[in-house]
């Protein structure tokens, strides 16, 4: 009876086991992600403008047929649907497709790149302060609370007036903004991960800190910085046109967006197009990245895994 | 005690501060291991018993020294293990592992199998390339997987399973000891047999030492050489196997060894119910700490700790009535 018991567990487990390779497709955890983001059709849509926004800001050059900052004084205000100038032209006569592909490329750079420094600062930061805790993370953390409680706009300008204006500061202010918020982010999940017993295993088995940080803790954070970086990303861009909105970041003439929205202001009734293009190409680029970014935010959350 | 025990615990104390003052002075401190001496002989299994929250698994957790302790040291080979540094560590690290109790929570997910059994192996630099892989595939062989399942990820397999490569990793560095932190209370009971059927094989063969953590007597009944029951932070009874079970003399051990069912209709057994609550690990007044629930406790219970003490060879008890019936 009890031998007869103990058989049929086994085979039933025995079922169970092979029943559980079948129904699981062997998929890495990043492959799983991949396959979820790509039936999210608005998240496709996003990450598909974004693709082809970086694309035409990179071959500006190439694609555009005219100089960004050539005045020429008897083809100002042109509106939209002009023969040689499909989107017209500005105040000074210069070509606005021309002057919104340059934009492009320094709204696109400087959003990737403010990103890529206050990811790289707030990571390290946030990693070191949730894995020794103790003094460093209290005094590390205050100090980024400092940060937060300032409005990020005030903050930047704040900044910005020490450094002084011009592009390069404009994207160092907004990038040490975007500093607090990866080293919460990042601390928060090494604080809980750090209690996981799989890094205590590798505690046990002698695995220095260095090896745990970021062999084990940070592959395991990245999801949740990558969704905050893509969101941050459309943040950045925003943040850096108003700055040359207010003349603090790109000086005339460069072409950027938020010079341009600055520059159409003026002349919002007589030619609206001068604001509104660069409005519209900062409005679809912010929205194209927000969709992906909750695409990924739910493409990567385990707890939607059917 | 006699100094050439295998492992030694000398007064071990873990005290975790709950509540701190706004100097972060602490106010009160959670008793988690509360002064617990007991030695391991090279080769065996000494079950650890005792309920929920009773601090077996920061007992675990101290002696391969992934905490540091408040008070008190243990002695691998005659050594104070928190003693060591550096590379003294790292070696020691490669002679004690642990199993952790839940068997999601000690892979990481995103790394295979393989890679996971591996990372010991370039830890301390005992194989790379073929060589790893070669020890991989043997270890997987060890614990009753198939060399194709190096390549999977954690979450395609069952609780068993991960508890199998959980072993297979803690035998990559050729460990002497293994502390068992309940390593099968998360798993199904015909699931539990196999996993302890493993781990008893891997003794026989690899002649390894267990401190076998369980919260009830049963599982720990058929693995164990000797027996420890811990309620609250210290050990209140600790002594062979069969002598725990045939004459347990500590209230607990009493209570403990009723609410195991017999499998047997025709035979009763009086159950021992215990009545209030586990008293809390924070600030423990003084007196016996299970005197509150005790059956049989009187006035000295409540005013002084019992000590452990030795009533036959190796059958240690803290019980003020054991002592006080002894003394006849
Ligand atoms: N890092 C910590 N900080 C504060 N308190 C802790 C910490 N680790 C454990 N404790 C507390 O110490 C006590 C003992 O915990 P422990 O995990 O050792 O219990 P356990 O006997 O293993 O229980 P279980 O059977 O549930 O695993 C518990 O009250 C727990 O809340
Ligand atoms: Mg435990």
């Amino acid at each position: 009876m009890q031998a007869q018991t103990n058989i049929d567990n086994l085979e039933s487990q025995a079922a169970h086991e092979a029943h559980d390779g079948l129904e699981i497709e062997q998929l890495k955890p990043g492959q799983e992600a991949w396959r979820r983001l790509k039936k999210d059709k608005l998240a496709v849509a996003g990450g598909c403008i974004l693709i082809a926004v970086v694309l035409v800001s990179v071959l500006a050059p190439i694609i555009s047929t005219h100089n960004p900052n050539t005045v020429v004084n008897s083809n100002r205000l042109l509106p939209m649907g002009t023969p040689g100038h499909i989107l017209g032209t500005d105040h000074l006569g210069r070509d606005m497709l021309t002057r919104l592909l340059y934009g492009g490329r320094i709204s696109v750079a400087i959003g990737f790149t403010a990103v890529g420094i206050a990811m790289f600062f707030g990571i390290t930061i946030g990693l070191l302060a949730g894995y020794y805790k103790g003094f460093f993370d209290t005094l590390v953390m205050r100090f980024i609370d400092i940060l937060m409680a300032f409005p990020y706009v005030l903050l930047a300008i704040a900044i910005i007036a020490a450094l002084g204006p011009g592009l390069l500061n404009a994207m160092i202010a907004i990038s040490i903004v975007g500093i607090p918020y990866y080293a919460r982010i990042v601390r928060g999940t090494v604080l809980s991960l750090r209690e996981q017993e799989y890094i205590e295993a590798q505690k046990a088995l002698g695995a220095s800190d260095l090896r745990i940080l970021f062999k084990h803790i940070l592959p395991n954070s990245l999801s949740p910085i990558i969704v905050a970086a893509t969101l941050d990303v459309g943040w950045m861009i925003i943040a850096a046109s108003g700055m040359s909105f207010l003349g603090l970041g790109a000086q005339p003439p460069t072409a950027e967006w938020g010079v341009m929205l600055s520059d159409g202001k003026d002349f919002l009734r007589a030619a609206p197009h001068i604001s509104l293009l660069p409005g519209m190409a900062i409005f679809i680029v912010v929205l194209s990245l927000n969709l992906l970014g909750d695409g990924l935010r739910d493409a990567l959350d385990p707890r939607l895994k059917q | 005690m006699c100094a050439e025990h295998y492992l030694e615990v000398k007064n071990l104390k873990k005290h975790f501060p709950v509540k701190t003052n706004f100097f972060g002075q602490t106010l009160s401190w959670l008793k988690a291991v509360d002064g617990v001496d007991f030695h391991l002989n090279r080769g065996e299994t000494m079950g650890l018993v005792g309920e929920s929250g009773c601090g077996k698994s920061t007992l675990g957790r101290l002696i391969i020294n992934l905490l540091t302790p408040t008070e008190g040291g243990v002695y691998f080979e005659n050594q104070n293990i928190y003693d060591l540094r550096g590379s003294e560590q790292k070696r020691l690290r490669r002679k004690m592992q642990i199993i952790f109790q839940d068997p999601y929570g000690s892979l990481n997910p995103r790394m295979n199998i393989g890679d996971i059994i591996a990372e010991p192996l370039y830890i301390h630099g005992l194989a790379q390339g073929m060589g790893a892989k070669k020890r991989v595939r043997q270890l997987l062989d060890y614990v009753g997987l198939s060399s194709y399942h190096a390549s999977r990820y954690p979450h395609e397999f069952s609780g068993g399973q991960r508890q199998r490569v959980g072993i297979a990793r803690a035998l990559a560095v050729n460990p002497e000891l293994i502390v068992c932190d309940e390593p099968v209370s998360a798993l199904d009971v015909s699931i539990q047999s196999q996993v302890l059927n493993l781990l008893e094989d891997l003794q026989n063969e690899l002649g390894l030492t267990y401190l076998f953590i369980a919260h009830g007597l049963n599982v720990v009944k058929h693995v164990s050489d000797r027996v420890g029951v811990m309620y609250l932070g210290k050990i209140m009874e600790i002594t062979d196997s069969q002598e725990l079970y045939g004459n347990p003399l500590h209230p607990y051990t009493r209570a403990l060894l009723s609410a195991i069912p017999i499998p047997d209709p025709g035979l009763r057994r009086q159950r021992i119910i215990l009545k209030g609550d586990v008293m809390s690990p924070i600030d423990p007044p003084k007196g016996c700490r299970f005197c509150a629930r005790c059956p049989d406790a009187f006035d000295l219970c409540r005013d002084r700790e019992p000590e452990l003490v030795e009533y036959s060879v190796g059958h240690h008890v803290a019980c003020h009535k054991v002592r006080r019936d002894a003394a006849g």
